[in-house]
């Protein structure tokens, strides 16, 4: 479990970052929590020739709740999210979502960045940040661009983001919805077999807005604008539930692996959707 | 490309200062070259927490560390918590309440636990089992490691109110 030789790199500043990212492209990569990068890496999955620690770099850490947004740091870990106060307040389906992810010690490295920009299905944060309408911040040599999380995935670790930049912050904006983040995983660490992401928001007993992700059904996150719609307009009877879970299936495409056969993983994902849908319309 | 790099870390209270390639484990650094090894490779795949280490104040899995990366840091060992002579609350309780059977994972989970217990010094038997789902054990089925990290919790809490 030797990961291939590497050049460590440990800037203090995004312009230290980008400047090794330009001379060696693809053959640098950068270095957040490591969690699942390293594993990689030792498995020699990964061959990374420059690695870029990220630890020291200023600016890329903290949760800033502004009003009508949150404001995180690529650099912010699980347990930040999970400790923070205020965060709990005003966005409290983040912390119940990181509260799902992994075990305790990986949760101490493993960042909010780095889950949403590897790319990889099983991580639980893209799936959310695409329930929430959030937006990416990239900066790349020609300056700062950003991405909604709804358009950034485009297949198994392969997004919008290019080899020459980072992603280095994430904007929620605050919903006031009621929220669920339902997950069937086999064992601690192990990823998801199926996860909901759900917020609704209710007005008179009847949804007024409503959107839904899931994760680990597919190759990318997956926003199902049909299932969310499928609830709005209605007081959540059986028939409209029945017909978001209907939409949602027909917007997955899981394939079969270790945790089942692709008829599992739909009946799965559909009585998580259903748990979620009951628990964030509570909440509502 | 053996680019070795001047590494500089505490490792319980020692200051260490060595070349190394930054590639190394960190877990490997600890057992093979500062010869501490008390930290285990249980899976080397950050699922089991046999290697788990205390680095500025975080529960750590020293298998999935760069020793670049530790580079400038402060870590904890078990050897750092408690020796023979002068056995750590937790090391106490575990050795009272049959929390170890084989002996493999007791060094992850005590380090772990400790840091557990740091962050919240009165815990129920759920957030034990919450915040000590890192580190996993193949003989004891869990009961007398829970049981031991409850009675060291009191321990601790019962001293800190003598003391006030």
């Amino acid at each position: 479990m030797i990961p291939a030789a590497f050049e460590y790199h440990r800037p203090t500043d995004m312009a230290g970052v980008l400047a090794v990212l330009e001379e060696h492209g693809d053959d640098a990569r950068v270095l957040a929590g490591g969690h699942s990068l390293i594993p990689m890496m030792k498995l020699r999955m990964a061959e990374v020739p420059h690695l870029i620690d990220l630890q020291d770099v200023s600016g890329l850490g903290g949760i800033d709740v502004r009003t009508g947004e949150v404001h995180i740091g690529a650099m912010t870990t699980q347990t930040e999210i999970i400790e923070n106060a205020e965060l709990a307040q005003v966005c409290p389906i983040l912390k119940e979502a990181a509260l799902q992810i992994a075990d305790p010690q990986v949760r101490y490295m493993g960042t909010v960045g780095g889950n949403v920009a590897n790319g990889d299905p099983g991580n639980d944060m893209p799936g959310l940040m695409q329930c929430l309408d959030a937006t990416f911040e990239l900066v790349g040599p020609d300056g700062t661009r950003e991405v909604k999380a709804r358009d950034f995935y485009e297949a198994a670790y392969m997004t919008d983001r290019e080899d020459d930049e980072v992603l280095t912050k994430v904007v929620i904006p605050a919903h006031g919805a009621g929220y669920a983040y339902e997950k069937q995983k086999r064992k601690i660490g192990d990823y998801a077999t199926a996860a909901a992401a759900v917020t609704i928001v209710s007005d008179m007993g009847k949804c007024v807005q409503a959107s839904i992700a899931m994760t680990n059904l597919s190759d990318t996150p997956v926003w199902s604008e049909a299932a969310g719609a499928a609830l709005v307009g209605t007081s959540l009877d059986d028939a409209a539930v029945d017909a978001a879970v209907s939409a949602m299936l027909g917007d997955i495409d899981p394939t079969q692996d270790n945790r089942g056969p692709i008829e599992f993983k739909k009946h799965a994902a559909a009585v998580i959707l259903r748990r979620a849908i009951a628990r964030a319309w509570s909440r509502a | 490309m053996s680019n070795k790099m001047h590494i500089k870390m505490n490792v319980n209270g020692e200051e260490q200062e060595f070349l190394a390639e930054p590639r190394e484990l960190l877990i490997h650094t600890l057992r093979e070259r500062l010869d501490i090894t008390g930290p285990h490779i249980g899976c080397e795949t950050s699922h089991c927490g046999a290697c788990t280490v205390t680095i500025d104040g975080k529960s750590v899995k020293s298998c999935t560390m760069f020793v670049a990366q530790a580079n400038g840091k402060d870590v904890t060992t078990i050897e750092g918590l408690g020796g023979p002579d002068d056995l750590h609350v937790l090391q106490s309780a575990f050795k009272e309440h049959h929390g170890l059977q084989c002996g493999f994972c007791t060094p992850g989970m005590i380090t772990r636990a400790s840091k557990l217990l740091e962050e919240n010094p009165n815990p129920t038997e759920e957030e034990v089992r919450f915040g000590m789902a890192g580190n996993i054990c193949r003989c004891t089925g869990y009961q007398n490691i829970v049981k031991s990290i409850l009675a060291a919790a009191s321990e601790l809490q019962a001293a800190k109110e003598a003391a006030e």
